[in-house]
């Protein structure tokens, strides 16, 4: 057989057949697009009620069947206001991937051009990156993040630019996607600029650099989709923190408080779990639980499926 | 050795500069004008305009040009600097109490609560991590991975409410809030290692695993040395370097103790502080509890280093 002929299998091919093997891995997808379906539904509630400028189902009080257990009409109960729960966890699930994706659009950009740069120029960038990730990571994660939600609550309270911004996204969303955002990319940048000192004087650079192809387009044409699957394994493993986090954030009052979040929903059940109103709490926990479980542990499988320094030192013991 | 001492040090000063700037950017330039937060809502303009400049919020940011040069470090984040490294970290705007004060009365509590949880949890984390690596790839080792993730995905908020209102409120079997003899503690410290242990137990068998696929435990094998003993006194103690550097890191986190139990719990420890800081908008409080735990981060990080250089000389001389 000529050897032009086999097609070289790329390492998305190998991984994810090598996912498919792994059961629980598949059941965890098998989950997350439940949860995707439930995003996509929560999304359709939101903006149709928003354009047709009516208040969606989820937001209506009914007094009348306040604190009502589950039952068949309402499968997680109601709330103090009436409102069905299952419906607020539902939008909940919208906040979380919406935490997820508003996150990732401020960490991958920075973490990633930032970790480029300094893997590949070295010398003078790279000590200024490295300092700058030094600095933004040695204060605690929780209080920088604390810190950041509290200033941009204040500021977007105050500006009337950030008020047009606050009209297409919550403006509790923005400051705790902005916090974490400017929270997170150090983990990712430090990881890119590993990779990037790694490639950057391999035979594929060397070979591009001669043909005098620019530094930008052998970091971002040549180099970039050799090391992306680091962003990805990063967002899968960081996604689930997200979702923790937020609820913390709430809890401290910095959080999202006009729509409702899971943080939100389990904050508001703090004080009717008192009043012995256990199923607010407990859908909530339940829809979070199964969602990070399944992001976590899919997370490590794509880690295994995708890192092949990873796949080779497991022997089969 | 001793240069390496010295430049290493040395550069803990760089890094503490750039935490302040950070901080000082954050709650200064970019949070704008404090004194509206101090004034609280209902503030007359002229009141604002007293207290911005008492505490000299309308000087410039970082240096000061008028009447150059005898001026030049009247501005915020000179005096800011000078403040700190007087340790003076200002005063509370609700309690008018000094923040030095604040701190000191918050750390005890917090130790009280963060030591115990930290000790068990460290060991209960590392004896379940060596359990799973010494029957890898078993269902011992599967499902023991999986209830650690099945741990990490309750909200640590979660795990406070329901004990505090079912074990504390309904059975009575402990106390629901205060500080007030060591029983306080055991509900606080007890929801503390079953929240976090999951995490740790995950993070430490990654480290123990590493361990079992060097060279040298082949050998120790091929030389016919028992499963046991190879887990304990050739990866155990090998391990141990990475996990002591976990743990010297984690311990500047021990100071801010935990947010969540001690205001959950009642304990006037440094994280109810903090949480009861944020909607005050009590600036001072804020920012020395950020500052204190970075430099006590830095300082760890720096001392793992120089341990380090102490037990490897080869690391001297990068």
């Amino acid at each position: 057989m000529n050897k032009t002929d086999i097609k070289p299998e790329t390492l998305w091919a190998i991984a994810w057949r090598q996912l498919r093997r792994n059961r629980l891995a598949m059941v965890c997808l098998g989950i997350l697009a439940v949860y995707v379906l439930v995003w996509f539904y929560a999304e359709g509630v939101f903006w149709s009620a928003r354009i047709a400028d009516t208040t969606p189902a989820y937001k209506i009080a009914r007094y009348e069947i306040r604190n009502e257990p589950p039952s068949w009409g309402h499968w997680l109960g109601t709330n103090y206001a009436g409102k069905d729960n299952l419906l607020l966890v539902a939008q909940g699930t919208r906040i979380a991937f919406e935490i997820g994706l508003l996150t990732s659009i401020i960490v991958i950009p920075i973490g990633f051009i930032l970790g480029a740069f300094a893997g590949y120029f070295g010398r003078k960038t790279d000590s200024v990156i490295t300092y700058v990730f030094s600095v933004v990571g040695s204060i605690p994660d929780i209080l920088l993040i604390i810190g950041i939600a509290y200033v941009v609550h204040g500021v977007v309270e105050r500006s009337v630019a950030m008020q047009t911004l606050t009209r297409y996204i919550d403006s509790g969303l923005l400051s705790v996607c902005v916090a974490m955002g400017f929270t997170g990319w150090v983990g990712l940048c430090r990881l890119i600029r590993g990779e990037y000192l790694k490639h950057r004087d391999r035979q594929y650079v060397l070979a591009a650099r001669a043909l005098g192809v620019s530094p930008l387009g052998i970091m971002f044409r040549h180099i970039a989709p050799n090391v992306f699957h680091i962003v990805i394994i990063n967002f899968s493993l960081r996604f689930p923190g997200l979702i923790l986090t937020e609820v913390v954030l709430s809890f401290l009052g910095v959080g999202i408080a006009n729509e409702p979040s899971w943080g939100a929903i389990i904050n508001d059940a703090k004080q009717r779990l008192w009043l012995g109103n256990w199923w607010e709490l407990a859908g909530t926990t339940a829809a979070m639980f199964f969602l990070v479980l399944a992001l976590n542990l899919f997370g490590d499988a794509l880690r295994d499926a995708l890192d092949p320094k990873l796949r080779t030192s497991q022997p089969a013991a | 050795m001793t240069a390496y001492l010295i430049r290493r040090l040395l550069s803990v000063v760089p890094i503490m500069l750039g935490v302040l700037m950070l901080t000082f950017l954050l709650f200064r330039v970019i949070g704008g004008n404090p004194a509206y937060r101090i004034a609280g809502k209902n503030a007359t303009p002229e009141k604002i305009a007293q207290i911005t400049r008492d505490r000299g919020y309308d000087k410039p940011y970082f240096v000061n040009l008028q009447d150059f040069p005898s001026q030049l470090l009247d501005a915020q984040f000179p005096r800011l600097l000078g403040r700190l490294l007087r340790g003076d970290f200002g005063e509370s705007i609700t309690t008018k109490e000094k923040v030095s004060d604040i701190l000191r009365k918050g750390i005890w509590p917090s130790l009280c609560v963060t030591l115990p949880l930290f000790s068990l949890n460290l060991l209960l984390a590392v004896a379940l991590a060596l359990l799973a690596a010494y029957y890898r790839n078993t269902w011992v080792d599967r499902s023991l991975v999986v209830l650690a993730v099945m741990g990490m995905s309750v909200s640590s908020l979660v795990y406070i409410m329901v004990a505090q209102y079912w074990l504390a409120g309904e059975w009575g079997l402990f106390p629901v809030w205060g500080f007030e003899n060591p029983y306080y503690l055991v509900l606080p410290v007890l929801i503390g290692v079953i929240a976090g242990v999951g995490g740790s137990v995950r993070f430490y068998r990654t480290i123990v695993l590493d361990e079992m696929y060097q060279d040298y435990v082949r050998t120790a094998r091929a030389k016919g040395v028992s499963p046991q003993r190879i887990l304990f006194s050739h990866v155990l103690r090998n391990a141990l370097i990475p996990i002591l550097t976990n743990v010297i890191i984690a311990l500047p986190f021990l100071y801010t103790g935990s947010l969540l139990l001690e205001s959950f719990f009642g304990i006037p420890g440094l994280g109810r502080m903090l949480v009861m800081a944020i909607p005050n908008g009590d600036e001072d409080v804020i920012y020395a509890e950020t500052f204190l735990g970075s430099i006590l981060f830095v300082l760890a990080n720096t001392l793992t280093d120089i341990a380090y250089a102490v037990a490897d000389p080869r690391i001297r001389l990068k």
